[in-house]
């Protein structure tokens, strides 16, 4: 447990940031682009004029469509309890919170998917089938890069992994965690349904797989499943961050955390800009390719024993 | 006798050894049914009694009964690893059985039910049985017992012809499995001089016996259903009755578990090789499992393949531990064990209430086929609910309990991937991306069956017109339900049930290694918390606006039909993809032709690759091998005279031979 100062900037940074990370992207894919682009606020005030509209319901639909949105978000808020942002220890820390981590996240989608199927919709099925595909061929991924990172500490714990190493030798003492970054990277890209496996932008609805699994959602629903959407990309950004430069605690880690994740948002706008998205039938390709990385870290850290 | 505990559950087998003779001999189904589901159900809440008894005082005792038999006396007895399979019988059993009183009413007076109500409480008994025999030969008696009683199940419909054929093959594959575990306690008996379990443990003569090892996993693991051994179990388990299917699914497979785990006791932690042997059964068995899951279109058949891959789950928690036991390694043992016994509980429970909600939901619309449902969920609420908690459950997902056990074996393949020398900790570190791999698969096998099922628009008439199960089949639904989320929400409580049987495995305190279990506690309710503060906040914005219905949207086309919606086959293929190249994926048939195509059709089957590509290919090499003894076979009468005649002349020989020698 963390005192009442660090918990309330935990919960202020997990509940107010998110939105403009996603502001970030698209600008930074904006200029790339030679736009000038929408504001980097603009997140923020789409969730507001949502959550002030009423609702309109599929006559198909019941209770599992209502509650999809409201499982997402509350998943991704108790995911983001678990996750460190400034400093090593996040409010709920113990052994096994990064399993609980990951599967938080999976009950989520379990939801999104449910509720895409309650519609009755081919489309939105299809796109919750896409999810689901994409999301088991990611999951040994994050946990391969899970164990580079809690092995050495012996203990499956985000806190237990960045209180092990020193913090100025983090990366020269241990060269796997480039492999989990990198790999870690890539299951960001594919559970946030961005390029190269997912357009966020995309209008035609046979090419789309998030997008079109919340077409019939609309008011305060759909501002829960943006907002939602938006912390998951925050927190993985965050533990992207956390590997590459571990992050004092208290007021010191604050700047390097701030500049750290809007880093992670810039470089997915360059990854966004610069690449096209993948044919459905490569996405497994890739997703597998990001796994054979995690994998060569593991295999280093395994025989070249822990630091 | 000794302990008030065994009494009792000797009680409770009397009970339903009892209603089973009642049942046989009563008039009419009516009869039958009260009497042989009062004595299942009175005799799963006293053996529940008597096994809590056992886990509360851990009693430990071994008893003999005379017995006039050549074999020896009757010795049976209870300990902690007999309380815990024995808490999961009757558990399972309890429930099953008073979902079986609406379930089998629903068959009417169409055909006798008592054969189904007698077999019923004879599989219950001979489970209790199988824990509680304390002796080879006992032991022996009453898994032929149980396998049966359990084909009596299988074959209960037995005017189908696919139920006849699945009865045979399940008949056929136990009765190999029974052959190897005689060859193993003859093997065992001989060593020890003695079929009492106690002398087995005491002699040691076989400790280490790799050979005995091997034995035992194959003769066991044909029941439990370790890949490839598990050809039997997609057909046998869905052609079951859905609550027997429960039982089946839930604890019988389950045996097989409880024999690995006893021999174990008898041959000691063996060499790195048999855990790490036991893990690898695992990932192929999990992972295999839930890809035919996947596939299938048939209900319960996709229920039965997932018990191809909880078994493969358990397989992974028993084999780390069986490696932390071998190096030592009190905690990774601790983890493993607990989470592999944890998960035979949870996964009775919420497989009991799956196979029950697909028994809703074929005695509501006489069909098990996906394709021609949908939309369930307005007819039949709770069923659906209920099975939505299973779902959660089956894919290892908080707050349910089936993410309590799988956080035990996660917890113990992070310790074991650290702390074991490099090898066994290879063996540990695969566990993880493989555990992940089945979560995943296994939430998008059940975001499709319950979408598929109970999700959209009706796919054909039969689930518009659909009933809710009777109050029977509702009580035991939402009983395991609740349950299922009290292991998860409280599992501190629930690890509790397994220390002792863990400890019994490991011989060390398990207490110190077991887990988080108040923050897990703290974070789901922390997350309900949250679920209940978003639902409110979300009614309170849209209380004074205007919520209208309209129809799904449709991208703009105008008269989409139900048939459109995404089926099962077609939410799976994109899963599968990846795997193609392992799987024994057919098609028939193919797109329209021509520019004014008549009719087109399309079908896809999944093929049991363990069937397919090891068993068929080693059978058929058996066989080119017998053949060639046909040789002898020349169906003359003379050369079998001539025949009689060399083996009396060699035995004349070798007796002579003998006695000089001597």
């Amino acid at each position: 447990m963390v005192e009442l100062g660090a918990l309330s900037l935990h919960l202020g940074l997990l509940l107010v940031l998110p939105p403009l990370l996603l502001g970030i992207i698209t600008k930074t894919k904006s200029i790339a682009a030679g736009r000038r682009g929408p504001p980097v606020l603009q997140l923020y005030r789409d969730i507001a004029k949502l959550l002030g509209k009423g609702a309109v319901y599929s006559k198909t639909t019941t209770w599992i469509f209502r509650a999809g949105p409201i499982v997402t978000l509350a998943t991704a808020v108790g995911a983001g309890l678990l996750a460190p942002l400034v400093g090593p220890a996040a409010p709920l820390a113990f052994a096994g919170d990064v399993v609980l981590f990951a599967y938080l996240l999976g009950l989520g989608r379990f939801f999104t998917m449910a509720a895409a199927l309650d519609t009755g919709s081919s489309f939105e099925g299809m796109g919750a089938s896409r999810e689901a595909a994409f999301a088991a061929l990611a999951e040994p991924t994050l946990f391969m890069v899970l164990a580079i990172l809690c092995i050495p500490a012996r203990t499956p714990s985000f806190a237990a992994a960045w209180a092990f190493l020193p913090t100025q030798e983090w990366i020269s003492a241990h060269p796997p965690l480039i492999a989990a970054a990198a790999a870690l990277f890539v299951v960001m890209l594919a559970e946030n349904s961005r390029i190269p496996v997912d357009d966020p932008n995309t209008h035609l609805e046979l090419t789309m797989i998030h997008e079109v699994m919340v077409l019939d959602h609309g008011g305060p629903d759909l501002a829960f499943i943006l907002y939602g959407a938006s912390i998951k990309l925050f927190l993985f950004a965050s533990l992207i961050v956390h590997i590459l430069a571990p992050i004092p605690a208290g007021p010191a880690g604050l700047p390097v955390f701030l500049l750290g994740v809007a880093t992670v948002a810039v470089a997915v706008g360059i990854v966004e800009s610069t690449t096209a998205r993948l044919r459905l039938l490569r996405v497994p390709q890739f997703l597998i390719g990001a796994s054979v990385v995690a994998a060569l870290g593991l295999l280093v850290l395994i025989f070249r024993g822990t630091p | 006798m000794h302990s008030i505990s065994l009494t009792v559950t000797l009680v409770s087998l009397l009970v339903l050894f009892g209603s089973a003779l009642s049942a046989a001999v009563a008039r009419s189904n009516r009869a039958a049914l009260a009497v042989g589901a009062a004595g299942a159900l009175l005799g799963s809440v006293l053996g529940l009694a008597g096994a809590a008894l056992a886990m509360l005082t851990g009693t430990r005792v071994d008893s003999t009964l005379p017995w006039d038999l050549p074999v020896g006396n009757l010795r049976l007895g209870i300990d902690a690893l007999s309380a815990f399979f024995l808490l999961c019988i009757f558990v399972v059993c309890g429930l099953a059985a008073l979902y079986g009183v609406g379930y089998l009413r629903g068959y009417g007076d169409r055909r006798r039910l008592w054969p189904a109500l007698v077999a019923f409480n004879l599989l219950e008994a001979a489970m209790v049985l199988v824990v509680l025999a304390r002796d080879g030969v006992c032991f022996l008696l009453a898994w032929e017992i149980m396998s049966i009683a359990s084909y009596f199940l299988v074959t209960f419909e037995s005017e189908r012809d696919e139920v006849r054929r699945a009865g045979t093959t399940y008949l056929i594959a136990s009765h190999i499995g029974v052959l190897i575990l005689f060859a193993l306690f003859a093997l065992l008996g001989r060593a020890a001089g003695s079929w009492a379990f106690a002398d087995l443990v005491r002699s040691g003569t076989l400790g280490g016996s790799s050979l005995c090892f091997v034995l035992a996993l194959v003769g066991f693991g044909t029941k439990a259903g370790f890949w490839p051994l598990h050809f039997w179990l997609p057909d046998a388990h869905p052609a079951a009755p859905s609550h027997v299917s429960a039982v089946m699914s839930g604890v019988m497979i389950k045996m097989g578990i409880y024999g690995l785990l006893r021999v174990l006791t008898f041959l000691g932690s063996g060499p790195v090789w048999w855990g790490a042997l036991v893990v690898i059964v695992g990932v192929v068995s999990g992972i295999t499992g839930v890809l035919h899951a996947l596939a299938q279109h048939d209900l319960k058949r996709l229920l039965a393949y997932h018990s191809v891959e909880n078994i493969g789950i358990i397989a992974l928690g028993v084999g780390l531990g069986m490696l932390g036991a071998h190096y030592g390694n009190a905690q990774v043992a601790a983890l493993g064990y607990a989470g592999g016994l944890l998960h035979v509980l949870n996964h009775g429970l919420f497989k009991g209430l799956l196979f029950q909600g697909a028994g809703s939901v074929l005695h509501a619309t006489g069909t098990r086929d996906m394709s021609s449902l949908g939309g369930l969920l307005r007819r039949l609420p709770l069923t659906g609910g209920t099975f939505l908690v299973g779902a959660v459950a089956i894919s290892g997902l908080p707050p349910l309990n089936g993410f309590v056990s799988e956080l035990l074996i996660y917890l113990g393949a992070f310790s074991g991937a650290g702390a074991l020398p490099k090898s066994a900790s290879a063996v540990a570190l695969m566990v993880l991306p493989a555990l992940a791999l089945i979560g995943g698969l296994a939430a998008a096998c059940f975001v499709k069956a319950f979408g598929v099922v109970f999700l959209g628009e009706p796919r054909t008439t039969a689930p518009a017109t659909a009933h809710e199960a009777g109050p029977a089949m509702r009580t035991a639904m939402a009983t395991g339900a609740v349950v299922c989320l009290a292991i998860g929400l409280w599992p501190a409580g629930a690890v509790r049930l397994v220390s002792g049987a863990a400890e019994q495995l490991t011989g060390t305190d398990t207490s110190r290694n077991l887990g988080p279990f108040f923050s897990i506690t703290l974070a789901a309710t922390v997350v309900v918390a949250l679920i209940a503060l978003i639902a409110a906040l979300r009614a309170a914005l849209l209380r004074a606006r205007t919520v209208q219905e309209a129809t799904t949207w449709a991208c703009g086309y105008a008269h989409p039909s139900p048939r459109m919606q995404y089926t099962a086959t077609s939410f799976a293929d994109p899963v599968l993809m990846p795997f193609s190249h392992a799987l024994e994926v057919r098609t028939h048939g193919g797109p329209p032709e021509g520019p004014f195509p008549i009719e087109a059709h399309f079908e896809k089957h999944l093929g049991d690759m363990a069937g397919e590509r090891v068993l068929v290919p080693l059978w058929r090499r058996f066989l080119r091998l017998n053949s060639r003894m046909r040789v002898i076979q020349s169906g003359r009468t003379q050369l079998y005279l001539t025949y009689v005649l060399v083996t009396l002349v060699g035995l004349l020989l070798w007796q002579i031979g003998g006695s000089f020698g001597g």
